[in-house]
């Protein structure tokens, strides 16, 4: 690993500060993913800003008819929220099948969602029930947040604070786990909320996280498995690689997309 | 160089590290504590596990003058040299948990986390789910899921 500045701020405005005043710096987080990508040295920033110290910036809380997430809050934090547990389970769901236990207890929402790796669990949760990703400087809809693989709409300088998710009343998440990364593989969100009916893929898009409208299309009717029987997607535009082909990550999308409506309407 | 301090095993410690210095190699190459191994280097393999105020975690991938203030237990914390095992140690060697023993001091002080998260009662299954975080290239994991179990149970009396 280079070597780098290391600052700690106390608060989101001197964090911002921090970063407008060094255009190399990184927002450090749980570390999880930075770090492993600094050690290889793929990432070189010249400060890291460490945002761990901030008060107030890992709660969890009900806000009307949502669950506002702080950035800082760790994977097991939001799994064993009772809070989340109760109120939208298929959320709890999605950090807890992150990575293994250590890497839950360190690793954050925040960082996830800004990172956007493309076979991350979070941006599919966000993008599959319609969240609003808050910054320090405005809010974001999950829907313009994620542009593409590790890419994201935040702007130099800008920090996401919490994320905010609407209570689906119908809303489930399947993943094919990759048995040594523990990443997604494949992930699919499914959830209904009124007329909003949203299916998000993680892990088989070229370009990062995405909507299926066919099957939202499909499920208008119906919001049930039932309703995809048949239903297939292009292998174009699937990623491929060691790990799956195309074709097959495709394929597992369909299967996928079945499954976590299973479970969201069980 | 920044300064460090924090409370390694009830000890209060202090040092200059670079800030790309990790936890591990605080713990092995300043304090000489070398029970904490460095196994895969790429936070899959759990053999540098530690607890940092009480929780879990790879101390591969934690910078050190990120711990400033916190308490953190490595595997020597566990037992005063001359003292009696603690009694997840005792189990691993009860048990036969261990074969090469690289994986085991990131074994004990996951299987402690565990115990502080899901209580002494442990099934074969859940034992196996929560050991995800750890690998053993011995690959004696049987033995080393007996000895979790009985360890978390010893814990109780």
């Amino acid at each position: 690993m280079y070597n780098f500045n290391y600052h700690k701020p106390t608060s989101v405005r001197q964090a911002a500060n921090l970063l407008a005043k060094n255009p190399d710096a990184k927002l450090l987080a749980g570390g999880h993913s930075l770090i492993p990508v600094m050690k290889q040295r793929l990432a070189q920033p010249s400060a890291l800003i460490d945002l761990n110290l901030i008060e107030d910036l890992a709660g969890i809380e009900v806000k009307g008819r949502s669950i506002v997430i702080g950035a800082l809050a760790r994977h097991a934090d939001v799994a064993n929220s009772k809070l989340v547990q109760d109120t939208l389970p298929a959320l709890a769901s999605v950090p807890g099948s992150i990575g293994d236990p250590q890497v839950r207890n360190r690793g954050t929402i925040g960082g996830s969602v800004a990172n956007n790796d493309p076979n991350a669990d979070y941006p599919a949760a966000c993008l599959g029930l319609g969240a609003t990703i808050i910054t320090n400087k405005r809010r974001i809809a999950a829907d313009d947040f994620f542009t593409g693989m590790f890419s994201t709409a935040l702007e130099e300088n800008e920090i996401i604070v919490k994320i905010s998710f609407p209570i689906a009343k119908k809303a489930g998440y399947e993943k094919f786990k990759h048995p040594a990364s523990g990443f997604a593989l494949v992930g699919v969100f499914v959830s209904k909320r009124g007329a909003d009916i949203r299916v998000a893929v993680t892990g088989a898009g070229a370009n990062g996280v995405f909507r299926v409208k066919s099957f939202e299309e499909a499920l208008k009717k119906r919001f049930a498995a039932k309703s995809l029987e048949g239903m297939t997607l292009p292998a174009n535009g699937m990623n491929a690689d060691i790990h799956a082909g195309a074709e097959y990550r495709a394929h597992l999308v369909a299967v996928l997309a079945r499954r976590a409506l299973m479970k969201a309407t069980a | 160089m920044p300064a460090v301090s924090m409370t390694v095993n009830g000890k209060a410690v202090a040092g200059d590290v670079e800030a790309r210095t990790l936890l591990v190699q605080f713990l092995r190459e300043n304090l000489r504590l070398t029970g904490t191994h460095v196994g895969c280097d790429t936070s899959q393999c759990g053999a540098c596990v530690v607890h940092v105020n009480g929780v879990a975690m790879k101390s591969c991938t934690l910078l050190a003058v990120q711990l400033e203030g916190a308490s953190i237990t490595t595997i020597e914390g566990l037992a005063p040299v001359g003292e009696p095992l603690h009694p997840m140690q005792e189990a691993f060697r009860e048990n036969h948990g261990l074969q090469c023993g690289y994986c085991t001091p990131g074994m004990i002080m996951s299987a402690l986390d565990i115990v502080r998260r899901k209580g002494h009662e442990l099934d074969d299954k859940t034992i196996r789910e929560e050991l995800d975080g750890n690998l053993c290239r011995c690959t004696g994991y049987h033995n080393i899921v007996k000895a979790v179990a009985a360890g978390a149970r010893a814990m109780a009396k």
